[in-house]
């Protein structure tokens, strides 16, 4: 199907995975679909009333007569388990395993903004080299990227649709996640869930770059942490 | 009353009752059901302009809606609410539910009226006193409620949050009222039906109509007492100081979430059910065959009730819950599409063989069952968890969600009204406005909200007023898309003109209208059009169940529930 | 028994009064939206131990002379009940009397209690604690107010010969609202 039109290019490693149980997930609902809807208009022409022919008794009170109906379903089930069975270990996979992480970023949603922390070119979280952006977050491709995600004062929502990624931000919570971006390019972030009238503004953007591009942008920034106002623009 | 004295004699009966009495402060199921269904109507003139405004504004992001004005990101945020709010709480409960339900379940029955006629008037009362709560909410300082119809805290919690305050507490009130109301209905429903069946009725000879309202009424009244709590302690969160959402006083946002939902999924069952029944009734009749199945799709709604309350956080995969519980609940989300399933194919079964002809109600419930299969097959992309991750929360589960509550509510109801118009109203409808309400809105429905699957594969997520802020939403592609729902959404509006002149034109000189117009067979048909206080003259004596249509050995082609052999 | 169905009914078509019928399922939602409420403070008193020691400025002798006194009321109703079912009125009229007396010693006790708790500065604000404990003994004292304004129209209506069978309803309800106490007494007042 051409499913694939609509998607924007993937852009991580797991994205493969989402956009082929999306296709998955089409074509058996798909034929599915095509076959009741074709079995409706079928009967809908078929038996449209015609003088001198009555219409047949069929109450269907024995199991016999609602097997028509029964074993259908029985074959649709079957086919939810398949999805089902098949789709759980992508998720596992995403959203209940934390793979080794080579870079950490700290993520938290505000009204209206994404504020994103990393450990700087040392490497660790609250020294003094920590840096911290607004709005704009640089990642080296082809490195796994582990977040810790939370929101400042009400329900926020991390998406990047390239990465296939979504996951609400939580005031009072801290949500780990990751992921690992395949290429390089500016990707858009934005803030899936309602958060009072600067929803619609949310966004950030995300850039991908090799390594050493990011390596110069990290020592760029060494220090912000201590510097990025912590009030956001609220315009 | 003294005792022993039978209600016979409220049928025909010329009290001197003043026109308040009947009209407006009637206890008369009939004229209750008649105030719901208006009263849902007129709002969902309000919950479609509503809609009109959203698809405008994201058609042309920052022009002025005509007919409305320019809208601010925060009214924005406003008209998404109370679109989404009044269309379920205000249109479609009072339609279906207390609407439909009221009128037909003690003419189906048998019974002179409900079996607690007081009660009843109260809770339509107590509705139109939320209904007023509402939309008072849209003229006060800081407008109305702006966090979506799910109204998640900490947005909701504290006036600060949102920028909304009074506004919010005005919504949480008309909502608790609402829910007070239907309540109070339900319980009328579910007990008439229980204790004040005719003779001869047993529980399986009654029509699937009455069992599909009385199992709503059964998960509305399990299902609302955990989200009435929860309303409880968000509204003492915005008036008492309290911090039962606030995390940094040792509360939960995600608790109101679980609350809402478990509420949420069991109140679109309640919804569908109705619809369902409506079409349950009127394709035997324009079939002229039996329903195909009547047991089966008694306990098959029977399991689906079950089910619905098991699959809650489905809508929550994403929203911070422990990540394991996924998987379960996409199972139990699977599997209730199981009974759906049975109904939907019992339905279409019932057509094999038939004698189908095409009046406005048979095609209302055929479109009804056309378009919800496609609602229904996209919830299995929304039941999985690893692709809900991706369309969580874009337009690809609002256009799954519309394609599944647009028949259910609107196809249905309006097949339910143009049936059952003639026993309400004693007229016949217009049928050529009504093949052109149907055609219109069929057409246009798909042609609204088809595109807003691809929208939302394209990235577009919810309750945004500036699609154009983004870059994959700013293509031409994207715009194309938005420009066809938008024309659909004129379009969908335009089809409605039918109907209202149909209404208008039938009140005023549709032909009268006899007992029984469509040859049914259930009891409401035995009864003038429209019936008389108290219905029947004398209780009929039900001697089979509802469906024997064509049966063999009979010269006509159906056979009343209350006919001799 | 002819004091059990309402008189204007003729039909009912199962062997349960519809009055009954309809108070239970009334209940069935009461229970729903009390269970709700309760699971809730359940959950999040699990996650918070120290709720304990905010629990301890409860007055328990206070709560426990409560209990008895719904109990007792309990008693009355039943009692009211019976002598209905024995025809005799009048009698099930005073026992009607004891237990809105019951209803109003509940409250008034009630009363003293948040007068006091609040005098100590233990507010609803002051702890998540405390804002369960006032919203559902609050909720609950609303049901008290709402069953006596209920017990109060069939005591009225008794005094006229009329309307017995609702005797049975309004107790029905009020053993409701007696549980409802019985759970809310050990999880406010005693845990800790």
């Amino acid at each position: 199907m051409g499913l694939e039109s609509w998607l924007p290019t993937a852009a991580s490693s797991f994205a493969g995975d989402v956009d082929w149980l999306l296709r998955f997930i089409t074509w058996i609902v798909g034929i599915w679909f095509l076959l009741a809807e074709g079995i409706l208009v079928f009967f809908i022409f078929r038996y449209r009333r015609r003088p001198g022919v009555r219409a047949a008794y069929v109450p269907a009170r024995s199991l016999r007569a609602m097997a028509f109906v029964l074993v259908p379903c029985a074959l649709i089930l079957g086919f939810d388990l398949v999805i089902d069975a098949v789709a759980a270990p992508i998720w596992q996979r995403i959203k209940e395993t934390l793979p080794p992480p080579q870079e950490t970023v700290r993520i938290t949603g505000e009204q209206w903004a994404w504020r994103f922390r990393l450990p700087g070119p040392d490497g660790r979280f609250d020294t003094a080299d920590d840096v911290e952006v607004v709005n704009e977050l640089h990642l080296p491709v082809g490195a796994v990227v582990q977040f810790e995600l939370t929101a400042k004062d009400v329900i926020h929502s991390l998406w990047m649709p390239e990465m296939r990624l979504k996951q609400d931000a939580v005031p009072g919570r801290t949500i780990r996640g990751w992921f690992e971006p395949t290429r390089e390019g500016r990707f858009e972030l934005a803030c899936a869930q309602i958060c009072g009238f600067g929803h619609t503004m949310m966004k950030a953007l995300v850039v991908v770059e090799n390594r050493e591009a990011y390596q110069n942008w990290v020592r760029q920034k060494a220090g912000s942490a201590y510097t990025t106002p912590t009030e956001n623009n609220q315009n | 009353m003294s005792a022993g004295t039978p209600a016979l004699h409220h049928v025909n009966q010329t009290h001197a009752r003043s026109f308040w009495r009947t009209w407006v402060f009637s206890t008369d199921h009939k004229t209750i059901a008649k105030q719901y269904m208006f009263t849902g109507l007129a709002l969902a003139l309000i919950g479609g302009f509503l809609a009109y405004v959203i698809r405008m504004q994201l058609a042309n992001p920052g022009q002025p809606v005509p007919g409305y004005g320019t809208i601010g990101p925060g009214q924005y945020n406003a008209v998404v609410t109370l679109h989404g709010t009044i269309m379920i709480f205000w249109v479609a409960m009072p339609i279906l539910l207390a609407g439909l339900g009221n009128f037909l379940i003690p003419l189906m029955i048998g019974a002179h009226d409900m079996a607690f006629p007081r009660l009843n008037m109260l809770s339509y009362w107590v509705f139109f006193t939320s209904t007023l709560i509402l939309l008072a909410s849209f003229f006060v300082p800081g407008g109305a409620a702006a966090g979506g119809w799910t109204s998640y805290p900490p947005l909701s919690d504290r006036a600060v949050n949102s920028g909304v305050d009074l506004g919010v507490t005005l919504w949480i009130l008309a909502v608790a009222l609402e829910f007070a109301a239907f309540l109070m209905g339900g319980i009328n429903f579910i007990v008439t039906a229980i204790n004040n069946r005719a003779p001869g009725m047993r529980l399986f000879d009654m029509p699937l109509m009455v069992w599909m309202e009385v199992a709503a009424s059964i998960i509305f009244l399990f299902s609302v007492g955990p989200l009435i709590a929860g309303a409880v302690l968000l509204l003492l969160d915005r008036v008492a100081n309290t911090g039962f959402y606030d995390p940094a006083r040792g509360g939960d946002p995600l608790l109101f979430q679980h609350l809402f939902w478990f509420f949420g999924h069991p109140e679109v069952y309640v919804i569908l059910l109705p619809g369902f029944g409506a079409v349950a009734e009127i394709l035997p009749v324009f079939a002229r065959k039996p329903i195909f199945g009547y047991r089966m799709i008694v306990y098959s709604t029977i399991v689906t009730g079950v089910l619905s309350f098991i699959v809650w956080a489905h809508h929550q995969f994403i929203a911070g819950i422990d990540p394991r519980l996924a998987t379960p609940f996409s199972i139990t989300t699977i599997l209730i599409s199981v009974p759906i399933g049975i109904t939907l194919f019992a339905f279409i079964a019932t057509l094999w063989r038939g004698s189908i002809s095409f009046q406005t109600p048979m095609l209302f419930a055929l479109g009804m069952i056309a378009v919800f299969l496609l609602g229904g097959v996209t919830g299995i992309h929304n039941g999985v968890p690893a692709t809900d991750i991706y369309i969580h929360d874009t337009y690809f589960v609002v256009a799954h969600f519309h394609y599944a509550l647009i028949p259910s509510v609107f196809f249905a109801f309006f097949a339910a009204f143009y049936y059952w118009f003639p026993k309400m109203f004693g007229r016949r409808t217009y049928e050529w406005l009504g093949q052109l309400h149907f055609w219109g809105t069929f057409v246009f429905m798909n042609v609204t909200f088809l595109p807003m699957f691809f929208l939302g594969l394209m990235g577009h997520h919810r309750r945004i007023a500036n699609p154009h802020f983004f870059e994959a939403l700013r293509t031409p592609e994207a715009d194309r898309l938005q420009w066809i729902a938008t024309l659909g959404a004129i379009g969908l509006f335009a089809s409605q003109i039918p109907l209202i002149l149909n209404l208008i034109l039938s009140l005023v000189r549709g032909v009268r209208a006899e007992k029984n117009p469509w040859r049914a067979n259930t009891l409401e048909w035995t009864v003038d059009s429209p019936p008389p206080h108290g219905n029947f003259a004398n209780v009929p004596v039900v001697r089979r169940g509802p469906y024997e249509y064509s049966a063999p050995g009979h010269s006509e082609d159906y056979l009343p529930q209350d006919a001799l052999a | 028994m002819q004091y059990a169905r309402a008189a204007h009914i003729e039909h009912e078509s199962t062997e349960v009064p519809t009055g009954r019928l309809g108070i239970w399922w009334f209940l069935a939602s009461e229970i729903v939206i009390f269970g709700g409420l309760i699971s809730v403070y359940v959950l999040l008193r699990w996650r918070h131990p120290e709720w304990g020691a905010e629990s301890t400025h409860t007055i328990n002798a206070a709560g426990a002379f409560n209990t008895l006194v719904l109990l007792t009321s309990s008693l009355t109703v039943v009692l009211a009940h019976k002598a209905v079912s024995e025809e005799r009125l009048r009698e099930a009229a005073r026992l009607l009397g004891f237990t809105l007396l019951g209803g109003l010693i509940f409250l008034c006790v009630k009363a003293f209690e948040y007068a006091h708790e609040i005098r100590e500065g233990f507010v609803p604000a002051r702890s998540l604690f405390w804002s369960f404990y006032y919203t559902m003994t609050g909720l609950h004292a609303l049901h008290v107010i709402g069953g006596m304004v209920a017990i109060g129209c069939v005591l009225v209506a008794l005094r006229r010969g009329r309307l017995p069978h609702r005797v049975e309803y309004v107790g029905i309800y009020w053993h409701f609202v007696d549980v409802v106490w019985i759970f809310l007494f050990p999880l406010l007042y005693l845990t800790s």
